[in-house]
């Protein structure tokens, strides 16, 4: 533990650091890529977000088919909150829907329905 | 998180298609016709087969499973146990005369004196209280092995659940009709979303079998399981897969699931046991 937190204050300084010298862009889309990963893996996590259940997603194995196939999001969802808001809880937009309500149950966290969304939106 | 899961579970939306006025007999035709009409290349019967009616890879692999099926051996076993005398020197055969007719296609019935829902388990267990022996543990066991045997006399026996007029097995009737139709759980699913509105799709790589045909094969060997189980051990599995709290074997409420289960089955032969993945 103690160990893991000083490695994170060195990289947290040498980022500071690199950052002063003008390389934050860099260091943006590293945060980004690493929210990316995390948001793909919660999206594949059959404990978490399992879309694969229901959703085929590249690069996912032995998804399913009970919704439609998650491609193309930014022309279908160019407003991402629009596509938050279906990850958060499909009902508002069919009552009757199968797709969990994973905000209203907490399934996920709402942090979590983030790093999802950036994620999806990507796709 | 046990905690949520429990208490959105007794969050039950009751859902759509829940006409109160429609008798048994208007639900069943609607069941059925949903289904020939979904799948019209399956021939109504093949309904009993689940997911193999539905998909030609899955039911060639089943096939081949069926010519050695692990079942035989809970048929034989419950046919040896059928027929030893209990202490008191009656036995199984004295509880069900009708046995070798085939009587599985008539349970779950219900007992208008009682006021109750009667599974053939539950008449197994009953049979043998009655004769001073123990209950059988409820979903897996020695109690699938007469249930298997039982089963297999009534092969090709037509299922004929009836609803008597009576405000109890109404009741019941549409006690368990609720529990097919109604999400539950923290995932928030109904059976009728897995095995109607969406039977013959994936779920991951399983393909959802439809509701109708679902109680013909019981009980089951089923690999998963590595044994026998009852239909109401199945409902316990689907229920804690969208993490609702299952409930017991043989309650009310999974006798009244399956009155009503069963009785969307009518018209279809029975083929229990059978073997599944
Ligand atoms: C149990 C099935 C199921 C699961 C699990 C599921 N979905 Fe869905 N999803 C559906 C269905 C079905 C639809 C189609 C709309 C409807 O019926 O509500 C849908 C629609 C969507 C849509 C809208 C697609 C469009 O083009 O309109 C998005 C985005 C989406 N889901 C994302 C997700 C994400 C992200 C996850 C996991 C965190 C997920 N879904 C998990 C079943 C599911
Ligand atoms: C999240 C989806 C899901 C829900 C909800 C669900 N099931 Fe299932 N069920 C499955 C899957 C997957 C299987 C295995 C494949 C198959 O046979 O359909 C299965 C199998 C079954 C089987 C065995 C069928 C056979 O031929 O062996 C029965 C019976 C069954 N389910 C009944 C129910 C009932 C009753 C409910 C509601 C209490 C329910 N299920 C809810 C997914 C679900």
């Amino acid at each position: 533990m103690r160990l893991t937190a000083h490695i994170l204050t060195t990289t947290a300084s040498i980022a500071a650091l690199i950052g002063c010298l003008g390389f934050a862009p860099t260091i943006a889309s590293a945060n980004e890529a690493a929210d990316l990963a995390k948001g793909k893996a919660l999206s594949f996590d059959r404990k978490k977000g399992n879309c694969l259940a229901c959703h085929m997603i590249e690069g996912g194995e032995l998804a399913g088919n009970i919704g439609p196939p998650l491609i193309a999001m930014k022309a279908r969802f160019p407003d991402y909150d629009k596509l938050r808001a279906q990850i958060y809880d499909a009902r508002i937009n069919n009552p009757n829907t199968i797709m969990i309500p994973f905000g209203p149950h907490a399934v996920i966290s709402d942090s979590e329905i983030d790093l999802v969304t950036k994620f999806i939106h990507t796709l | 998180m046990k905690i949520i899961a429990t208490a959105l579970s007794v969050l039950l939306v009751a859902a759509t298609p829940f006409a109160a006025q429609a008798t048994p007999d208007d639900d069943l035709k609607a069941f059925r016709a949903y289904f020939t009409n979904k799948f019209p290349n399956v021939p109504q019967n093949d309904f009993i087969n689940g997911v193999y009616a539905l998909d030609a890879a899955s039911r060639e692999q089943w096939e081949e499973f069926e010519e050695f099926p692990s079942y035989e051996i809970a048929v034989d076993n419950g046919e040896g146990k059928f027929h030893t005398a209990f202490a008191n020197g009656k036995s199984y055969a004295d509880c069900f005369p009708n046995y070798k007719q085939g009587i599985k296609q008539n349970y779950p019935y219900f007992d208008t004196d009682k006021g109750k829902v009667v599974t053939l388990e539950g008449a197994i267990n009953k049979c043998r209280t009655d004769n001073g022996e123990k209950k059988l543990k409820w979903k897996k066991g020695e109690i699938t092995e007469i249930s298997a045997y039982l089963a297999s006399l009534s092969r090709g026996q037509i299922i004929n659940i009836k609803v008597p007029n009576d405000a109890k097995a109404i009741a019941a009737y549409n006690r368990g009709k609720k529990h097919f139709w109604s999400k539950r759980g923290q995932l928030n699913m109904a059976c009728a979303d897995c095995h109607y509105y969406y039977s013959g799709s994936k779920i991951r790589a399983d393909i959802l079998s439809t509701g109708f045909g679902q109680a013909s094969g019981f009980p089951v060997y089923r690999n998963k399981w590595a044994g026998m189980g009852t239909i109401q051990r199945r409902y316990a599995g689907c229920n804690k897969q969208v993490r609702a709290k299952p409930f017991k074997a043989q309650s009310d409420e999974y006798n009244a699931l399956e009155y009503y289960h069963t009785y969307m089955s009518n018209g279809l032969e029975i083929n229990g046991p059978s073997q599944r993945k």
